[in-house]
């Protein structure tokens, strides 16, 4: 791997760690939902 | 299948998100997802919103899970077609491993995820799916047999028994009409493409029906194949699960396909630009798809 490509690299991760973070956030909230959710059809 | 030579620089980059998302086949997926919501949707019970919701995702997600596995195992094939050579595996913007690790992550997540919000019977149904569509029709099939896509195409024809499923817990006659008529809607669609892009598919050593037996004997099968897929179309309304407007519509598409189906059989040239008709009948044949489906969750929600 050469050294021209460091930053092209650590903008990509960087660019994959936000939006990991972002479906990470999404996917608690979700299951937070589904669970209420369930809850309220089991009533 | 056999390694690709991928550009060292490119594949030694991590994958965009771009390249991930092109990875699970976005088109594909609306037609999918579409279809999985009308099973759903059609399904004489009450869904909570947040559950339908999270089915839809799952089973989008596991097509998404599919068409990534598919594209991994298929990167030698793709890099052949002009069709598919800019996909990012390919066109080298992405390593094996990462897709493969992609599809499978996102295969175990949807079935998972469509467990916990749906039932066991949903989520095994998707599991099953996405096996058929990886395993039958990817390994085993595509590359060995020009019946891959008659075979091959119940992997597309699950969603809408998958949203029954995942609504209902159980499978009955009309999710299994629909499952039949996306089965047999499938050949007729694919061979009208594979007729005007058979170069693609004989390049690449794809045994697609025009290339194996011919652009006349795939235009009477686009015929022949039409009838049964008529007859699966019609059979909802004939038999009671639907009412008029979905008779209505399901009668009125069908034979504007049968009219095209007719026109392609009637067609002698040989040349891509000269078959019109052939990509008449493609476009169209989503047309009918995306309308019968439409017709089936209309007619529930106003004859209901």
């Amino acid at each position: 791997m050469s050294p021209e490509l460091e930053p092209e690299i650590r903008r990509r991760q960087r660019e994959r760690a936000k939006i990991m973070a972002i479906l990470l956030i999404l996917f608690a909230i979700l299951i937070f939902a589904v669970t209420i959710a369930k809850m309220t059809v089991n009533q | 299948m056999t390694s690709l030579p991928i550009s060292q620089d490119a594949a030694s980059l991590p994958a965009t998100s771009r390249d991930l998302f092109a990875l699970t086949k976005p088109r594909v997926i609306s037609l999918v997802v579409f279809t999985g919501l009308c099973g759903l949707l059609a399904a004489p019970v009450y869904v909570h919103p947040v559950l339908g919701f999270t089915a839809i995702l799952c089973i989008a997600l596991g097509a998404g899970a599919a068409g990534a596995l598919n594209m991994w195992y298929e990167a030698d094939l793709d890099a052949k077609m002009k069709r598919t050579a800019s996909r990012p595996l390919p066109a080298g913007r992405m390593d094996r491993q990462t897709a493969l690790h992609f599809g499978v992550g996102l295969s175990f997540f949807s079935v998972i995820l469509m467990d916990l919000a749906a039932n066991h019977l949903a989520a095994a149904i998707l599991a099953v799916s996405i096996l058929f569509y990886v395993l039958v029709y990817t390994v085993w099939l595509k590359r060995r047999t020009a019946q891959n896509i008659v075979i091959g195409g119940a992997a597309g024809a699950f969603p809408p028994l998958i949203g029954w499923a995942a609504a209902t817990g159980h499978v009955s006659t009309l999710p299994m009409l629909l499952f039949a008529i996306i089965f047999l809607w499938t050949p007729p669609h694919f061979w009208a493409l594979s007729l005007f892009v058979r170069t693609d598919y004989a390049n690449a050593g794809v045994p697609m029906l025009p290339v194996v037996a011919g652009v006349e004997s795939t235009r009477r099968h686009i015929l022949v194949y039409t009838l049964p897929m008529i007859a699966a179309a019609v059979a909802p309304w004939v038999l009671g699960l639907a009412g008029w407007i979905y008779g209505a519509v399901a009668v009125g598409l069908s034979a504007a396909f049968l009219i095209l189906a007719l026109f392609v059989a009637g067609n002698r040239a040989t040349e891509p630009k000269q078959m019109a008709p052939e990509k008449r009948l493609f476009t169209f044949s989503i047309v009918y798809l995306f309308g019968l489906f439409a017709a089936v969750v209309v007619d529930k929600w106003v004859l209901a």
